[in-house]
């Protein structure tokens, strides 16, 4: 933990030092504050900060520097983990080029985001993202989680019948695939339970709003959302 | 599997393979033998589920009389230029592959419920102990005066995807500036209650990317409203002003006939004339599952709201098209909705696996301009008179942009999930 913590930091400095040799420095064009706003959009599935874990997303605590695809304990698409076997290393240009317009950079990501088109936007997120994420607040794990919202709290606490989750799920999958694949429609496969849970109460209570979703969850009980979080985070991508 | 169940099906295996006139067609020996009829949506799909869950326990055959099964969803995207006809278009090896479905590329001629067997056109005779029937629509050519099946070839309906489709759009491409295309949607209930409708948005979409501001799209129809018309009215005038002209029978006063040498139609109000008629007769359930006495008088097959069971014959269920699915309209979606249902019935019939209570759903996306789709959906549960929408919605006039984009994305994903689900992936 600690040497992944270093290496990440030597990267993040290595980086930093090959960029300013390279070019003359980057002037800070974003705005952190407003970025932190635009983050609103990303973190439903990514935490940063002290004890940031992976959600439906991997944690981008020292982003900066990290190659695509590398963090234990996500199961990254394979389209991701071979973009950072290639060499794919995040970086302000790449993430500019990733946000941007995700699936055209790396086609079968399973990051359900269709893109910013606006630059100074995706200039203040990044801008953000290297002030959140580069202070590597992971290297405290002791401190709390970051304050969330109480949401389906008797759901999570159920132990959810995958078999139920099978026949339920069979309304999810004429739509979300079952491999994992993403042609137009989030991936679901192999989202941690919490996450699954809190994203079906989400759209219940319309704080996630989409019709579909909205209406799809509209009969579905702390049974149903249990199971259905049982069956869906024991799968695996394929 | 627990001693129970592996007991119960060798039981009924016994009464299986005595019935059983084509034994070739056994993967496990003496394991129950369901045989579906119909190789679309419905039909596909209960045999996926049913293999993939059922595993060996379960003997699975699908009776199709294609080779290839060509989409009728999405084939107004065809039509519009938006897909290829290879993308709409499915085969069934990974059914047989990856499930070990014995796939039947023969048409079944008729259904011996007595004999609990399914005969092909080639005389021979498939033994089931549950019988799927899921042969889709046919339709009543001379529901529409003057219209018949030879005339297909100059008024296509194109309302069973395959060679139709591609002679509609053969017919559209080769239009010019000026000339009129007339359509004449069917009444209710019909297979894909807004795609007439996405048809004629598509239609507009080829002539006005050609430049062909002079021609029109006439739409005479027998019904006094349609499925989505405030969105399609509100896309019309947006993107196609002028060019889309609706008449409901209070206008044109009733479709007496089409006269498809002289390429007219002829109402109440006037006669009018298309280079491209494009004809969507009245339907009913396809005719192997009328033969056999499972539908009413409807011309449509009543289920058990809770199974889709056949209320005519306990060993048989009726999927999609063919069925009164009460408040679900008759697509794709609500098809491969309905099978799984359908499949979880079969399987606790024959191997006694959990059955759960019903859940079905239903949303169809349609396009009325490029990056411009609206969509429509409901949950339904069974009650005890009919399969009931419990919960639904429906795009928005005056709608963002940006949201209709995000749904028509969402079409794109949907078509790739639904398929992947349909012929497995």
């Amino acid at each position: 933990m600690l040497w992944g913590r270093g290496l990440s930091g030597f990267l993040f400095a290595m980086v930093a030092a090959a960029a300013a040799s390279a070019a003359p420095p980057e002037p800070e064009h974003g705005n952190r504050e407003r970025g932190k706003t635009v983050f609103e959009a990303c973190n439903g599935c990514h935490q940063v900060g002290a004890g940031a874990r992976h959600g439906i997303g991997p944690h981008l605590d020292a982003l900066f520097g990290r190659r695509a695809g590398s963090l234990d304990g996500f199961r990254y698409s394979s389209a991701m983990r071979r973009r950072g076997k290639d060499g794919l290393v995040w970086d302000a240009a790449t993430l500019d080029r990733y946000l941007q317009k995700p699936r055209r950079m790396v086609p079968g990501t399973r990051m359900s985001f269709r893109g910013l088109s606006d630059k100074r936007a995706r200039e203040d997120l990044i801008a953000y993202l290297k002030a959140a994420t580069a202070s590597a607040p992971a290297s405290n794990p002791s401190a709390p989680s970051p304050p969330r919202p109480e949401i389906g709290g008797a759901a999570m606490a159920i132990e959810g019948d995958a078999a139920y989750g099978e026949y339920l799920a069979g309304e999810c999958v004429t739509c979300h695939q079952r491999s994992g694949r993403t042609d137009g429609i989030p991936s679901i496969v192999g989202w941690p339970r919490e996450a699954f849970i809190r994203a079906l109460f989400e759209y219940k209570s319309n704080v996630r709003r989409h019709q579909v979703m909205s209406m799809m969850t509209a009969n579905l009980g702390n049974e149903e959302i249990a199971a259905l979080a049982a069956f869906f985070s024991g799968l695996d991508p394929q | 599997m627990t001693a129970l169940t592996r007991r119960c099906f060798g039981m009924l295996a016994g009464a299986g393979v005595a019935s059983l006139a084509a034994p070739s067609f056994l993967r496990a020996q003496g394991a129950p033998h369901v045989v579906i009829v119909g190789g679309g949506a419905g039909g596909a799909t209960a045999a996926r589920y049913i293999a993939k869950d059922a595993g060996e326990a379960i003997n699975v055959t699908l009776i199709e009389a294609n080779p290839q099964y060509t989409t009728c969803f999405f084939s107004n995207l065809y039509l519009g230029g938006f897909r290829s006809f290879a993308s709409i278009t499915h085969g069934y090896d990974t059914l047989a592959a990856n499930y070990g479905i014995t796939v039947v590329n023969a048409r079944a001629t008729a259904i011996d419920r007595q004999a609990r067997a399914v005969r092909l056109a080639d005389g021979s005779r498939v033994a089931y102990d549950r019988l799927i029937v899921a042969p889709g629509i046919d339709l009543i050519y001379d529901s529409v005066p003057g219209y018949s099946e030879d005339a297909t070839g100059i008024m296509p309906h194109a309302w069973k995807a395959g060679p139709q489709t591609q002679l509609l759009k053969s017919r559209l491409d080769a239009l010019e500036d000026g000339q009129q295309i007339v359509i004449v949607p069917p009444p209710n209930p019909y297979r894909c209650p807004p795609a007439p409708y996405e048809r004629a948005s598509v239609f507009a979409h080829v002539l006005k990317a050609k430049g062909h501001t002079g021609s029109r799209i006439i739409i005479l129809d027998p019904k006094p409203k349609f499925s989505k018309q405030a969105l399609f009215s509100e896309g019309w005038e947006k993107y196609y002003p002028g060019m889309i002209e609706w008449y409901g029978p209070d206008v044109h006063g009733g479709i007496k006939g089409v006269d498809p040498a002289a390429g007219t139609v002829e109402t109440d109000f006037d006669t009018f004339h298309g280079a491209l008629v494009n004809v969507i007769p009245a339907q009913r359930a396809g005719r192997i599952a009328r033969d056999a006495g499972l539908a009413d008088d409807s011309g449509y097959c009543p289920i058990d709201p809770a199974s889709m069971r056949s209320m005519m014959d306990e060993n048989i269920f009726v999927l999609g098209d063919a069925a009164i699915a009460g408040d679900m309209p008759k697509s794709a979606f609500a098809a491969n909705s309905q099978a799984k249902v359908a499949a979880m019935n079969v399987r606790g019939d024959l191997i006694e696996s959990k059955v759960f209570p019903a859940r079905y759903a239903n949303t169809c996306w349609s396009l009325i301009e490029t990056d411009d789709s609206v969509k429509v959906g409901a949950q339904y549960a069974p009650t005890a008179e009919k399969i009931a929408s419990t919960s639904s919605f429906i795009s928005q006039t005056h709608e963002a942009s940006e949201v209709r984009k995000t749904n028509y994305e969402e079409s794109l994903g949907w078509y790739a999930g639904i398929t992947a689900d349909i012929f497995g992936a």
